[in-house]
């Protein structure tokens, strides 16, 4: 937001609260990052420090939503004021749902290392990167546009989620045929089918980010409408 | 400046081409504007925008200063009630009006009511007696003074006194109601009690609300008119104004931009 407040007060408050949803989306990153690398790496050790951050996750949504509060208390905010705290507080809901996903695959990780499970190599472990990165792509994107408030960004995240979707069908079906040619993967797989399934999600909630960010900037909802709609609404 | 098309409401105070001046200071630029039926409409804008002055157009207050002159049409039901040839006293009699600062006349808080009634009605003792029981009930002050009818206007609180001009106001059922900053002297508890009275008031008049509060506009209002300058910059629901205004400008104004 470039013009300013009469009180600098409110902009300080403002700027403050953003800055550290982009924190806390920072850690959320790095948390799916390291919760793919223990996955991908077998590292009990990373899995483990996954874990122990989500709970500064958790604290930070709380802390956020806590000045979130305040704010609106005390400043009765109202237009893009108004929807920018609301975004923020749907923002911070769903980046900590990130952290839990990111949290999901490091217990996974943890079972099957104490159950030494090691079939992993014949599991598509590739494929399941390739899904992550797209997804920890979008999750940086979203918040790419939530720091510049960029609609044309958010527009790119919402537009790219079909792509995780089609990786997930795609990944699926592979674990379905591994099943069948060997029943003794089964178990793995389905423990990878989980994983999938977390980094897809992980897309749908950077989507939700997107959907935010446009709402702040045009005033507009557009959740649950066509991708026509939403290209008019950012144009 | 921007198109403001008026409410899917009925309109009870039609504003169009309307223009004010204070001697060659013009105050109003071409208003055009829909005051919906029953409902409240509140004017914002910083000092000077001109809210004030349009309220005060309503019921023909400036006509008391020789320099002050409305060009244009505001009509009432239809009703020009700009023209000569119109009573003001008619006009006042269906369009009355609440200052800032209380005004209590100084008599009892019975004649008070009473007073105005008396100009436009000739009622029997026990309807007298009646009316002003219903314009205090109305007004929310009933309980608080019906032991004390006698006791001069001026004895009241602060905002029992507003209330008392609002039962005034009412007491000879005026259809339309202005308000200009009532609550610009209470104390939360007493604005408070004039929100809730609006709320009811507008049951049964269409009510209009000059105010500095923002927020009081936001929380009483069902339309909301921001002006500027002398130019009405943007009118719609009140819900729709302070979660996505139109205009920049207004956005400026009630985010607290401004400036």
């Amino acid at each position: 937001m470039t013009d300013k407040h009469l009180s600098t007060q409110f902009d300080a408050e403002l700027s403050g609260i953003s800055g550290r949803v982009l924190e806390m989306g920072g850690m959320v990153e790095s948390q799916l990052v390291q919760a793919l690398l223990a996955l991908t790496t077998f590292d009990g050790e990373i899995a483990a420090q996954v874990l122990l951050q989500e709970e500064r996750v958790n604290q930070m949504e709380i802390e956020i939503d806590r000045d979130l509060s305040a704010i609106i208390a005390r400043r009765q905010p109202t237009a893009r004021d108004l929807r920018l705290l609301i975004a923020i507080s749907k923002a911070i809901a769903n980046l900590e749902r990130v952290g839990d996903e990111a949290a999901r695959i490091a217990r996974m990780v943890k079972r099957l290392i104490n159950t030494g499970v090691s079939s992993r190599f014949r599991l598509p472990v590739t494929d399941l990167s390739f899904e992550a990165e797209l997804a920890i792509a979008q999750l940086r994107k979203a918040l790419d546009a939530f720091a510049r408030l960029d609609t044309a960004r958010a527009l790119e995240v919402l537009k790219q989620d079909d792509q995780i979707d089609q990786e997930f069908d795609g990944l699926l079906r592979k674990l379905i045929t591994y099943m069948m040619e060997d029943p003794r993967t089964i178990s793995s797989s389905i423990d990878l089918v989980f994983v999938a399934k977390a980094i897809e999600r992980v897309g749908d909630h950077a989507k939700n980010i997107a959907e935010a960010i446009i709402y702040v900037v045009k005033g507009t909802d557009v959740r649950h409408t066509s991708m026509e709609n939403v290209e008019n609404v950012v144009r | 400046m921007a198109a403001n098309p008026a409410p899917t409401e009925k309109s009870k105070v039609s504003v169009r081409n309307l223009n004010f001046y204070y001697g060659s200071f013009q105050a109003l630029k071409n208003i055009h504007l829909e005051i919906p039926e029953r409902k409240v409409t509140a004017f914002i804008g910083p000092s000077g925008c001109g809210k004030s002055t349009l309220l005060r157009v309503f019921n023909r207050m400036f006509e008391l200063y020789p320099e002050q002159r409305a060009e244009g049409e505001v009509t009432l039901d239809g009703e020009d009630i700009l023209s000569k040839k119109l009573d003001v006293s008619l006009v006042r009699a269906k369009i009355g009006m609440v200052f800032q600062k209380p005004t209590p006349f100084p008599m009892s808080i019975y004649d008070n009511i009473a007073f105005g009634v008396r100009l436009f009605e000739r009622l029997p003792r026990v309807e007298m007696d009646e009316r002003v029981e219903w314009a205090l009930k109305k007004a929310a002050l009933w309980g608080e003074v019906k032991d004390k009818l006698a006791q001069n206007g001026a004895s009241l609180s602060g905002g029992q006194q507003q209330r008392l001009c609002i039962a005034r106001g009412i007491a000879i059922k005026p259809e339309v109601l202005l308000l200009d900053e009532p609550c610009s002297a209470l104390d939360p508890i007493s604005t408070g009690k004039i929100e809730e009275l609006i709320h009811e008031l507008k049951v049964d008049y269409t009510v209009m609300i000059v105010t500095h509060n923002m927020q009081q506009a936001a929380r009483c209002s069902d339309y909301t008119a921001y002006m500027y300058l002398g130019d009405l910059v943007e009118f719609g629901p009140t819900s729709e104004l302070f979660m996505k205004p139109k205009q920049k400008d207004t956005e400026d104004y009630i985010t607290g931009r401004f400036g």
